[in-house]
């Protein structure tokens, strides 16, 4: 029920609109219903959702419907287009200071996974054959520090720590500064989690940002979090003037509509996200891809694109005509199946439908030589 | 601090924000209608609740004006109240056994506060005056270990460790031995967080349990599932998911004093039927309170 995909429930709504010709505002009414819908369940914030129909419903009335698409299928298509828009087209790239080292501050609530992802972003920087250092600079939570420690020996990243004693905004400091001495080109500060309205908190980290400048401050924020995610961007980003944000535990079968809320309220890029529990799991984060991840619709797109390369229309309706009369011999079964093949790997095919959670197929082959087998 | 002022500091941001609205919805006096309505289902999904129980609850409240024929629009908050109350079931709840031994095991996704959690459940259940045991079955995280023993250090209670990346299940079996030796009872098993959809973590809770089953067959056993309050509507995948490997008895919600509104207790309690026992409302060791349906609603509407 939670994976029932958009495109499934705008087909429904537009049943009943068979012909083609343009989009009626009660057309697009309707299909925004289900959009919405869609965006509140995967937790976009309220306020974002209507502001982002409204765009979409002005830019979708009148609009001649493609030749080659459904009614449907055509919303759809603006509706990806829109978010696309919103969640920016390209990767954000770190940063990077012009003196070395690079300066990175990771902030955020408890439990985002700040720590993790220091970890995860120093392993990544260190496979590009950079050099970075690891600041411990949370010094509130039990074993924080031990944990970062952990993290840095296991991928082999120094970590500079003055234990728990010293002030955060001094650890910084001697932090950036003992990266300078031992020649690290970046400097990755791990903050201790707080609330956004945590006032003295919050100076905290204001107070680091003014220690040490740093050329990037990442929010770092759970993909699960709920409509507080707009308040959360908007108080950090307030407060100090953030460069990037890193989505953490985008693994799940989260849809992460948390991500656009936060780009919609504050404008900042998300330049990573965490997608698995080793500390090999990071990715550069593909705003476009997100786009169809939060509709939970699969890639449509693409899949409607394969098919109308692939398939020769009128062969397919001649097939119709034979299955319905009943004349669908097994030559025929041979060519829809070659037919099916040109498509690409079955497995690739499966990726693309909506409804169907990549992450769940992950273990799932698709045994190609069955179709082998059954063509012979 | 009173546990009441506390409750009420805790959920104070929630009802500001709520509250905020729905008084500014409701303030002047204004017709109820459609557009009314409308403006609470708006409140209600911001806090989290969900869009099906929200639609739910706006269903039913507009079948309640009808009924009571309302016409003034701070009767439409009480009877709003009145049906969260409704929802939650209401009477007061917490983690106090039933009998001992009890063995807890703690499970949730990575993040929620597990660990802390667990540090304040043992000070709370020690205050009760329980015999209280910690096992640190969470052998994956690095420095987990060192977190709760951190915990159990600041209230004296003893915390059963193996190293780091050891099997789980072992630790909670000593741990049970341990307690049984000692005489505790409560026994309560932190184990690693885990994104509920991966397999062999999910197994590994599978396993525990069967431990907890065989070396204890007649303990008081509760499987409690911690849940962020700024989680989303994802809470509730999570809540399904560990209950396929677990009875999960009860929910502690966690970080209710930020700006969050944990809304999302609503829909499980209503969908799911499982209830709230404790909120997690600061920093401190003593900030988990037993959780009143009725002093949540209020302070929510």
């Amino acid at each position: 029920m939670a994976f029932e995909g958009l495109s499934s429930k705008l087909q429904e709504a537009f049943k009943k609109l068979k012909g083609k010709g343009k989009l009626t505002e009660k057309d697009v009414k309707d299909a925004m219903r289900e959009v919405k819908l869609a965006l509140l369940e995967a937790d976009v914030n309220y306020k974002v959702v209507k502001d982002f129909i409204n765009t979409v419903s002005e830019r979708s009335v009148g609009q001649e419907v493609m030749e080659s698409l459904t009614p449907a299928q055509h919303v759809i298509k603006i509706v990806n287009e829109e978010l696309v828009t919103l969640m920016g087209k390209t990767e954000s790239k770190l940063n990077v200071s012009s003196m070395p080292p690079t300066i990175i501050m990771f902030v955020g609530l408890q439990g985002a996974g700040k720590t993790t992802m220091t970890g995860k972003l120093a392993l990544y920087l260190k496979k590009h054959n950079k050099k970075p250092l690891l600041v411990a600079a949370d010094v509130y939570r039990p074993a924080a520090i031990k944990q970062l420690q952990v993290l840095g020996n296991q991928i082999d990243v120094p970590v500079f720590s003055l234990g728990d004693k010293v002030s955060p905004v001094d650890i910084a400091k001697a932090g950036v500064e003992n990266a300078k001495k031992i020649g690290a080109d970046y400097v990755i500060i791990d903050t201790a989690g707080r609330l956004h309205i945590d006032e003295q908190l919050m100076d905290e980290l204001k107070n680091i940002k003014e220690a040490i400048n740093p050329n990037d401050i990442m929010l770092v924020v759970d993909a699960m979090t709920g409509q507080d995610a707009v308040n959360v961007a908007e108080q950090f980003n307030a407060s100090l003037d953030i460069t990037g944000v890193i989505l953490t535990k985008l693994d799940g079968d989260t849809r992460g509509g948390a991500a656009l809320s936060i780009r919609a309220v504050t404008g900042k890029p998300i330049k990573f996200a965490g997608v698995g529990e080793k500390l090999s799991d990071l990715e550069v984060f593909h705003p476009d891809r997100m786009a169809s991840r939060i509709l939970g619709m699969g890639d449509i797109l693409s899949l409607i694109e394969k098919a109308q390369e692939s398939i020769d229309e009128k062969q397919a309706l001649e097939m119709q005509k034979k299955l319905m009369t009943q004349q669908f011999t097994l030559d025929d079964f041979l060519s829809q199946m070659q037919q099916m093949k040109k498509m690409g790997p079955l497995k690739d095919i499966l990726k693309m439908v909506p409804g169907l959670d990549s992450a769940k197929l992950g273990d799932l082959e698709v045994d190609e030589r069955e179709i082998a087998r059954t063509e012979q | 601090m009173g546990w009441f002022d506390k409750l009420k500091e805790g959920l104070a941001k929630t009802r500001d924000s709520l509250t905020g609205k729905v008084d500014q919805i409701l303030s002047f006096s204004r017709p109820v209608d459609e557009e009314l309505l409308e403006e609470l289902e708006e409140a209600l999904i911001m806090s989290d609740i969900g869009f099906q129980t929200t639609t739910d609850i706006i269903n039913l409240l507009r079948k309640r004006i009808k009924e009571k024929k309302v016409s003034d629009a701070e009767e439409v908050k009480k009877l709003l109240k009145e049906i969260i109350i409704e929802l939650l079931g209401n009477e007061v709840r917490n983690i106090l056994p039933e009998k001992t031994l009890a063995v807890y095991m703690v499970v949730g996704v990575n993040g929620v506060g597990k660990t802390t959690s667990i540090g304040k459940m043992a000070a709370y259940l020690k205050n009760k005056g329980y015999k209280v045991m910690l096992a640190a079955g969470d052998t994956f995280r690095a420095a987990a270990i060192d977190q709760l023993e951190v915990w159990g250090n600041r209230s004296g209670i003893d915390v059963i460790k193996h190293q780091e990346g050891a099997d789980p299940a072992a630790v909670i079996f000593d741990a049970i031995q341990s307690a049984k030796a000692k005489k505790i009872d409560v026994l309560i098993c932190d184990t690693a967080g885990r994104l509920h959809n991966k397999k062999n973590l999910m197994e590994e809770l599978r396993k525990i349990n069967k431990i907890i089953e065989r070396e204890c067959p007649d303990a008081y056993k509760q499987t409690l599932l911690v849940l962020d309050a700024t989680t989303g509507q994802n809470a509730t995948i999570q809540a399904k998911q560990f209950m396929e490997v677990s009875d999960v008895n009860g929910i502690i919600l966690t970080k209710l004093d930020g700006t969050a509104k944990g809304g999302i207790v609503i829909a499980i309690n209503n969908e799911l039927k499982i209830p709230v026992k404790m909120i997690g409302v600061g920093e401190g060791i003593e900030d988990l309170q037993e959780f009143d349906p009725t002093a949540f609603a209020n302070a929510l509407l």
